[in-house]
């Protein structure tokens, strides 16, 4: 018998989570003598008030949907991805790369281009790690941690050296051409007839909705997600059923790579048209707690995705409307951060007790044990 | 004794649940000083909780505890001891590279300085080993020592400590036939002496054997108190399981056909560099169960796990007729199964179940690239559910649900749902480990049948236990693994356990009476290789 429903598991523990850790921020705010009713309203129209809020919130939350969906399919494995911030780096020279090789005639021809540089760069850089950790047993976590560095590094000497626009200052890679320029948010309603305020927000977000079904289907309706599954539950297991250990541990440290490389379809081809040198502004962190919260299931996913969106906008709102101070903003998504992902436990245990206390006698039948 | 005496052990009302599962409901139990006491009963009918509850580890919801006559509470294994009260556990709680002695102090330190405690444990320690024949060499370390000795290791620390009360919990588990002796008579030495014995069991022969009074459990529930003298096996098994129960599994002889599985050679060296196999060569027939019986740790899971697909090994493999891969990218269990070899492994929660996999994935568990549960690039759930559905009527597995979680099964229907999902696959060679661990009574005489049916079928088994009755009784053919080697093939019709058990000691020549020192160092001994 599971400790509790299936629902409280999934939505009411991630909300008191959430909740607390709004508390906690509001008496945060409240002790830097701001009123905490007033910017927890700003934060909320900021985010979700208008065509301009869901515009950034929504290109926030395509980021993080990539970089979370990449932590969570090697959270299934039990590999614990950390390195989404170097892999969306190698992505987005993935993506550079493919945006600067040709004159391309249109996006509808640059976009599946694209996404494949993003995908194989940010999967080629996780294979290093995933190799180490296969076949010499060098933890994950360690080398994917160091290879952010190393992958922040490389991305500094070529956007220094070969990739540097000729005579140009800036650390930084010419415009990518016209025909790369992804359609945003405003386009297409256009084409509709609707108006949208003018953001970021493009089609990528459409490719991270497919990312997040084709990772469900993969995890819940192939043999493959079927084996990843089993081998992060009990490698003994996985070895009794012929599971191969390193086959798994390459293909899922491959695909989570891979998408953490494809955050650079929306960040660099959608928004900054060059490639930049710090482009991925923390996303493949934000992934880790996203990944959390949404329990490593792609819809968990999508609507913690959205709300780190919303929070990462807000918070920008409530900056600019309000003497709150930008650290403060820092502090906040810290807390959701902390009370979602690391002091999760501490609202499970007393919520499994209380449903197992108001729970009714067990049927007859259920063995004891 | 006499029935005015004041109980040396009294409980009253004990209740305790976990969540919405009782594992005790209202015990009360009485045991008499200077008696063996056997509480009896299948696994999770609540032995383990009560004696938990005794020892400290969990505090009844309801109920009193009366030591020696006086009500006492037991908050923390502190106040067990205070009380008396000694536990030896199933798994031995000691310190590996500690010696004997300081890990019979552990604990246990009179004042800052360790000397004085030693000085003072080794005295005692020689006293208790001339008096109830508990001889340890004080100054080894544990990691030297076989598991007999680790335990009464444990017995020596809850005697140092000053026990009355000793509860062992399933002590008999990891020892050989002629250790399970020897401990008899240490526990009738104690007894003499005054103190009072609580055995937790699931063997009806040991009851039998040692015991003055034994208690039932069934269900959380205390269901009789019996005098030992006045019951019977057959009796106990149906008040632990409720109704009438097969002790003997009923089987025809075998007919036994070609040589389907022919082993030579077999060797396997451990990440340690340790040989844990030293050339094993056997065969088995189609239409006959071939039993490994052997102390655990002597070979028998590497054999297993080798013929199963999950270790490398050197030497020849081969399966009607031909050979199988023993090293190379042939060598996974996929392949093995490919080839007709089924596994039902012998630690079905690490190896043989995703415990958290609902019961119809476990269900396509190592078969899940078979074409019937494949549609194209998918796989066919539904077609999984389905089939899960016809085994779980078939082989009687509850409750049926498959969608239920196989963490949430009881150990006897995980282990259902492993024999359904290998037996249906309908091997030519059924590898199978421990059939019966954990299982409860009903469901062993279940499982039993299956692997016979299958025997009758004309298929092939390799039957790895350490429990010798169920050895005895399931197989047509018995070899003894010891130290990574076979010590020799016996027939059930011509052997006992005691030349098993011999046997099981790394003795031979069972002709002779070896003596008790004898086996206990050729244990020892094994015990240091094998780990």
């Amino acid at each position: 018998m599971d400790k509790m429903p299936k629902w409280a598991d999934i939505a009411l523990v991630p909300l008191i989570n959430l909740l607390l850790a709004l508390i906690v921020s509001g008496l945060v705010v409240l002790s830097i003598g701001e009123d905490p009713v007033e910017a927890m309203q700003i934060m909320v129209r900021g985010a979700v008030g208008s065509t301009y809020g869901w515009g950034y919130t929504l290109f926030y939350a395509t980021n993080f949907i990539f970089t979370g969906l990449a932590v969570a399919v090697a959270f299934h494995a039990r590999l614990f991805n950390i390195g989404g911030e170097g892999q969306a780096q190698l992505g987005a020279l993935g993506v550079g790369l493919v945006c600067l090789a040709l004159p391309w005639p249109h996006w509808i021809l640059a976009l599946p281009f694209a996404i494949l540089g993003g995908a194989l760069f940010g999967a080629a850089w996780a294979s290093i790690p995933a190799y180490l950790q296969a076949r010499r047993g060098s933890h994950i976590v360690i080398t994917t941690i160091m290879f952010n560095f190393i992958a922040s590094a490389l991305l500094v000497y070529l956007l220094v050296g070969p990739l540097k626009v000729p005579g140009s200052m800036a650390p930084e890679t010419a415009r990518f051409p016209e025909g790369t320029f992804l359609p945003t948010a405003r386009e297409v309603f256009g084409w509709v007839g609707l108006t949208f305020a003018r953001t970021p927000l493009n089609v990528s977000f459409v490719v991270g909705l497919i990312a997040a079904f084709g990772v469900w289907l993969l995890m819940w309706r192939t043999r493959l997600g079927y084996e990843i599954r089993a081998f992060g539950h009990s490698e003994s297991a996985a070895v009794y059923a012929g599971i191969n250990p390193f086959r798994i541990t390459m293909i899922t440290m491959l695909i989570s790579g891979g998408l953490a490389g494809l955050m650079a379809v929306n960040a660099v081809m959608g928004e900054q048209q060059r490639l930049l040198q710090d482009n991925v502004l923390g996303a493949g962190f934000v992934g880790i707690a996203v990944a959390l919260m949404g329990r490593s299931h792609p819809v968990g996913v999508l609507l913690a995705a959205v709300l780190f969106g919303a929070l990462y906008q807000g918070g920008a709102e409530l900056e600019f409307e309000t003497s709150v101070p930008r650290e403060m903003i820092v502090v906040i998504q810290a807390l959701v951060i902390l009370f979602t992902g690391a002091l999760d436990g501490m609202v499970r245990g007393p919520l499994e007790k209380a449903f197992l206390r108001f729970r009714k006698q067990p049927k007859p039948g259920v063995p004891a044990e | 004794m006499s029935d005015g005496a004041v109980p040396a052990i009294e409980l009253k009302g004990i209740s305790k649940a976990f969540g919405p599962v009782k594992a005790n409901k209202d015990i009360t139990m009485r045991v008499m000083p200077g008696t063996i006491h056997g509480i009896i009963g299948e696994n999770g009918a609540g032995k383990s909780t009560l004696m938990s509850i005794l020892y400290g580890f969990y505090k009844a919801d309801a109920g009193e505890i009366f030591i020696a006559g006086t009500r006492t509470e037991i908050p923390d294994s502190q106040a067990a001891i205070a009380a008396g009260i000694g536990m030896v556990f199933q798994h031995f709680k000691l310190v590996e590279n500690f010696t004997v002695l300081e890990n019979v102090v552990l604990g246990a330190e009179e004042g800052a300085l360790l000397r004085p405690s030693l000085a003072k444990a080794r005295k005692l320690l020689k006293d208790l080993s001339d008096e109830y024949e508990l001889h340890v060499d004080p100054d080894a370390l544990i990691q030297d020592l076989g598991v007999g000795m680790q335990q009464r290791v444990e017995i020596l620390k809850a005697l140092y400590r000053q026990a009355d009360i000793l509860i062992l919990d399933e002590p008999t588990g990891v020892l050989t036939p002629a250790e399970a002796d020897h401990l008899f008579r240490i526990l009738e030495g104690l007894k003499r002496e005054g103190k009072t014995i609580v055995l937790i069991t699931h063997k009806l022969r040991e009851i039998m054997e040692i015991t003055d009074t034994v208690s039932v459990m069934r269900r959380g529930e205390m269901t009789a108190t019996v005098k030992t003298e006045g019951t019977s096996p057959e009796e106990l098994a149906e008040l632990m399981v409720g109704r009438k129960v097969l002790l003997r599994v009923d089987k025809k002889p075998a007919q036994p056909g070609e040589t389907v599985l022919e082993v030579e050679n077999l060797r396997v060296v451990d990440d340690k560099k340790v040989e844990r196999l030293r050339g094993i060569s056997l065969h088995v027939q189609a239409g006959e169960i071939l039993g490994i019986a052997g102390v655990a740790g002597n070979g028998q899971s590497e054999l297993l796990e080798v013929l199963g697909g999950m270790q490398r090994a050197t030497g020849s493999v081969r399966i009607n007729g031909q050979e199988i891969d023993l090293t190379g990218t042939k060598s996974d269990a996929r392949t093995r199964r490919a080839r007709g070899i089924a596994h039902v492994p012998e630690d079905r929660q690490r190896e043989g179940l995703i415990m958290d996999f609902h019961a119809w994935e476990n269900m396509a568990f190592g078969y899940h690239d078979a074409d019937a549960y494949n549609r194209g690039l998918l796989m066919d759930n539904a077609e999984i559910r389905r089939d899960t559905e016809a085994k779980i009527e078939k082989f009687d597995i509850r409750p049926a649900n498959c969608w239920q979680t196989a963490k949430n099964f009881s150990g006897g229907n995980q282990q259902k749902i492993v024999i359904a999902r290998e037996l249906e696959r309908n091997p030519d060679l059924l590898l199978v480990g421990q059939p019966t661990r954990g299982v409860d009574i009903g469901a062993i005489e279940f499982i039993h049948q299956q692997i016979v049916a299958l025997r009758d079928a004309g298929k092939a088994v390799l039957l790895v236990s350490v429990e010798l009755d169920e050895i005895l009784s399931l197989s047509d053919r018995i070899a003894v693994m010891f130290d990574g080697r076979i010590m020799g093939e016996r027939l059930p019709s011509e052997t006992d356990e005691r030349e098993l058990g011999l046997m099981m000691a790394g003795i031979t020549d069972t002709d002779r009476q070896p003596t008790a020192k004898e086996v206990a160092e050729n244990l020892a001994q094994s015990a240091g290789a094998v780990r």
